[in-house]
């Protein structure tokens, strides 16, 4: 299972965090600040996997972004990386043309995006149709509460 | 007071900020607005400014207060409310309503809304995780997850499927039906046509085939049947996968994982190395690195296949990522054995002579134990010596002594390596004890593998008085030279000089050197004839699980072998017969108990001993082994003969006695009697008597016995056997025998009678049934 995912630019700001273990705030600004680090300090050939403490760290550079996930041992590494492909695409498709300005503005989105592809570490859902399918109806359900409430009446 | 503003208009304020203080006061600006529009409860924007706080949580500044409200937020009926909070969710949260929500997941496992069905089922996941005691709740609703179609259901089922079987044996054991399910699904999965909502490069629903595979490992694993209905599905998998993308890859090396763990045919083994082989060769890092690790987790099962990638793997070491040079040195040092060893080696040294500090450590240490494993002591890795771990020095040194051809050769390079730099702690510590164990061979140019180099005692002497006084020398290095010194006094001619050395030390500020320092000069001074005894050359030592000093050394309490101990704390294995001779001297003379923890004269009676096992044929045992290999158990032995006194008893539990040899004029017999902490020790005292006329002195009696067998001989109570049996000698002989077998010994009698020597060697055979049951 996926202990954690992180997003964070070439800077070292800190764009998106998931934490699939409780940790405390001590701990996870640790890791953050750990990880940032060793990743940013990669040459950009290099491979795309490492090991830290117990950990394989998979992590992947998309434009201005470093997609970076923690995983246990059991885990496999390649197919951690197909799977951020995978929430990338969904982030395309969804925002079309994804950057980094879209997560930036958007950060509810982006999480919610994740929560629907993955829970509790492991993957809940591989059918894009369906993910999309589910955006799309949560995108309505708002819509028509926003709807609702802007109504004179409400 | 003005609507808040909108978050959006937050991110683009502060991302405008050019400083951090500037975006600090921005901050705190917006807070005291959002807590100015909590106090006023006003619902309207409440999520807005939630939303804020999330964000300026997320770039690292408090927002605690904002806590109240998110709860707030949680018991709001309003959708939008309910998608912020989302964001906020701790997984701590799970643990403490595990109990209390097991039972609703298990509900929602059965529901046929499939969307809350994988959600339950991933629940379920983190449940068992937190209290694996409700595994057995979930374990109705398992029964028909595998024959979902939704594909997002059946991912996570199998997700969940795999973690009990983790968790418990017991659901390892029921879930191993399904494997024919699983085979099936896999396939289809492989076979369907194309699928645009799963596809990925080709492959259809990747995740879920990995996770099967996954699944399929846990269930195939030792398990022969199981095993069997996968196997041509993995077959299938391994040859029929498209390499060309990663997402082939990936579903490969969890088939290659797969095939390994499981009992697979041998056929499907050498196809999976193979396919790890050709990763190896992928032009992908992040294959190779995958391929490595793999290899390294096989190279115990496998290893003459593993072998054949040698190669390919030493070439890895040059690698310029970090990652995979790390792992092509552990598995190159997994690889080595006796025939690859020397070309092994020297890539390994030039590696470790080339990489990054962060993996001397580490390569250095691996370098000696494999050489240790193979006994060859390789020259360069004296430069190796410089980087190892501090508690690689007793494991070279043990390596140092048992390579006896290179000594000469070892302290040469070693003293030439002090002469060039004396900073590197353990290689000096090394390079002093090789100078002292063999300083002789040093100075009379004995080297037969290199050039041998003109050095005096007092150049060797001047190095290691230099190592005493230099700044960079620790203290533990300073008490290695010290001792040096001492040992070279009965090596080298100039004792004057080193008694000077040693008097000046005796009140050094060092504690420890000072003691050294002292207990040497009395060595000179009142114990002189101990002296060459006592600092004799090192036997050959063996190995023992820990490095601490053996028992032998510890019943003498005396702090002058302690402090040889602190130096020399590998073990040392010795034939017993000189263990009890080291037992008479405590016992038997007034010599007080400066005992050594060496052997204090070379095996004479040992070497008798070698021979007598030497000629020992036993018809139908195999020969047995030499003297020194006696293992190392047998010190309780020795703890049990000093300690416990009324070994020495004749009076048989009940065991009849025996006469073992009865041949011109002198008798042996044998009384019994069972050890009582060891049921597996005979106990035997022998009585020798001399019927003859005259005494038989220099009595010496010797005994072997077959390789099952262990054997202790204590000592003698005397050596002269007076004539017409007018007293006996008793000897105690212990005998382990842990498989029980009859007992057979063969004895060997040496005395002198009226002058002449006479030898006689014997086999007894009739041993009463009662001592070796």
């Amino acid at each position: 299972m996926m202990r954690f995912l992180l997003l964070f630019n070439r800077q070292g700001r800190l764009r998106l965090q998931k934490w699939f273990i409780p940790l405390s705030n001590r701990e996870k600004n640790k890791i953050v600040s750990e990880m940032t680090l060793t990743v940013l300090a990669r040459p950009p050939k290099a491979c795309s996997f490492l090991q830290w403490r117990d950990l394989k760290i998979v992590y992947r550079r998309y434009a201005s972004l470093f997609f970076c996930c923690g995983l246990e041992d059991q885990d496999n590494e390649l197919l951690t990386l197909e799977l951020l492909q995978r929430y990338v695409e969904l982030l395309d498709q969804y925002f079309g043309n994804v950057c980094e300005l879209d997560i930036i503005f958007n950060f509810d989105k982006a999480y919610f995006i994740l929560d629907e592809f993955i829970m509790g570490g492991e993957i809940q859902e591989t059918s894009r149709l369906c993910l999309a399918r589910h955006m799309e109806e949560a995108d309505a359900f708002q819509e028509t509460v926003d709807e609702y409430e802007k109504n004179p009446t409400y | 007071m003005p609507a808040p503003i909108r978050l959006r208009e937050l991110i683009r304020t502060i991302r405008t900020a050019r400083t951090q203080a500037e975006e600090r006061e921005m901050i705190q600006k917006e807070c005291a607005a959002i807590r100015s529009s909590f106090r006023e409860e006003d619902n309207t924007y409440r999520c807005r400014n939630v939303a804020k706080l999330l964000y300026m949580h997320m770039l690292g500044y408090p927002a605690h207060f904002g806590q109240l409200e998110c709860l707030k937020l949680i018991a709001s009926q309003k959708f939008t409310d309910k998608r912020i909070e989302n964001g906020n969710n701790d997984t701590d949260l799970i643990i403490e309503m595990c109990r209390d929500l097991a039972g609703e997941v298990e509900k929602l496992l059965k529901t046929s809304n499939s969307y809350l069905r994988k959600k339950a089922a991933l629940c379920a996941v983190h449940v068992i995780r937190k209290v694996p005691e409700l595994m057995e709740m979930f374990l109705p609703a398992t029964k028909n997850l595998l024959s979902e179609k939704n594909h997002g259901v059946l991912h996570t089922s199998v997700v969940l499927l795999t973690e009990m079987c983790e968790r418990s044996p017991d659901m390892l054991t029921h879930f191993r039906k399904l494997v024919p399910q699983l085979v099936r699904i896999l396939k289809n999965l492989i076979m369907s046509g194309y699928s645009p909502e799963h596809d990925v490069s080709g492959i259809s629903d990747p995740f879920l085939q990995v996770r099967i595979l996954r699944l399929l490992r846990i269930l195939g694993k030792s398990d022969d049947d199981s095993s069997e209905a996968m196997n041509d599905i993995l077959a299938q998998v391994a040859t029929n996968t498209e390499t060309s993308k990663n997402v082939g890859n990936a579903i490969l090396y969890e088939t290659v994982l797969t095939i390994m763990d499981i009992k697979s045919e041998s056929g499907l083994r050498v196809l999976a190395i193979n396919i790890l082989g050709r990763f190896l060769l992928n032009n992908d890092k992040n294959i190779r690195y995958v391929a490595l690790t793999s290899l390294l987790k096989t190279v115990q099962t496998d290893h003459n296949a593993v072998q054949r990638h040698r190669s390919t793997i030493v070439d890895c070491l040059k690698d310029l990522d970090v990652s995979i040079k790390r792992r092509a040195m552990e598995l190159s040092f997994a690889l080595v054995n006796g025939n690859n060893i020397r070309g092994m080696m020297k890539e390994l040294l030039y590696f470790l002579d080339s990489c990054d500090p962060e993996f001397k450590a580490d390569c250095a240490s691996g370098v000696f134990l494999a050489a240790e494993k193979r006994w060859v002591l390789q020259n360069p890795t004296i430069n190796a010596g410089s980087y190892v771990r501090d508690d690689s020095v007793p494991n070279l040194i043990q390596l140092i002594t048992n390579s006896v051809e290179m000594h000469a050769y070892t302290v040469q390079r070693l003293y030439k390596a002090l002469l060039d730099d004396i900073s590197q702690q353990p290689l000096v510590q090394v390079a002093s004890w090789c100078i002292g164990e063999y300083g002789d061979l040093l100075v009379s140019g004995q080297c037969e593998e290199e050039e041998p180099i003109q050095v005096t005692e007092d150049e060797v002497l001047d190095v290691l008085e230099g190592l005493l006084v230099s700044n960079l020398s620790a203290p533990v290095t300073r008490g290695y030279s010290l001792t040096a010194i001492m040992k070279l006094s009965t090596r080298f001619s100039s004792v004057n000089r080193i008694k000077k050395v040693v008097s000046i030390y005796g009140s050094s500020i060092d504690v420890e050197l000072q003691q050294r320092a002292v207990e040497y000069n009395a060595l000179f001074k009142k114990y002189d004839h101990m002296r060459p005894a006592l600092l004799e050359r090192m036997p050959i030592m063996e190995k023992t699980a820990t490095n601490g000093p053996t028992e032998i050394v510890q019943t003498n309490g005396e702090t002058e072998s302690s402090a040889l101990d602190s130096k020399h704390p590998p073990s040392i294995t010795q034939p017993t017969n000189q263990a009890n001779d080291l037992l008479d001297l405590l016992g038997g003379n007034d010599v007080p108990v400066i005992q050594t923890a060496l052997p204090t004269k070379p095996a004479s009676a040992g070497g008798e001993l070698l021979d007598l096992l030497g000629d020992l044929s036993l018809s139908g045992g195999p020969t047995p082994a030499p003297a020194p290999s006696v293992p190392i158990s047998q010190t309780p032995f020795l703890l049990d003969g000093l300690s416990s006194q009324p070994l020495f008893n004749d009076t048989a539990a009940g065991i009849p006695p025996m006469t073992a040899y009865n041949k011109n004029g002198l008798k042996i017999e044998f009384t019994f009697e069972r050890s009582n902490p060891n049921p597996n020790i005979s106990v035997i005292t022998i009585h020798a008597s001399n019927s003859t006329e005259a005494d038989m002195t220099d009595f010496v009696f010797q005994a072997a016995v077959p390789k099952t067998f262990q054997l202790q001989l204590l000592s003698p109570s005397s050596n002269i056997v007076p004539a017409l049996n007018q007293g006996s000698v008793t000897q105690v002989i212990r005998v382990l025998n842990p498989q029980k077998q009859q007992l057979r010994m063969r004895i060997k009698l040496t005395y002198t009678l009226k002058g002449a020597p006479v030898q006689d060697l014997a086999e007894v055979n009739n041993f009463p049934p009662q001592s070796w049951q």
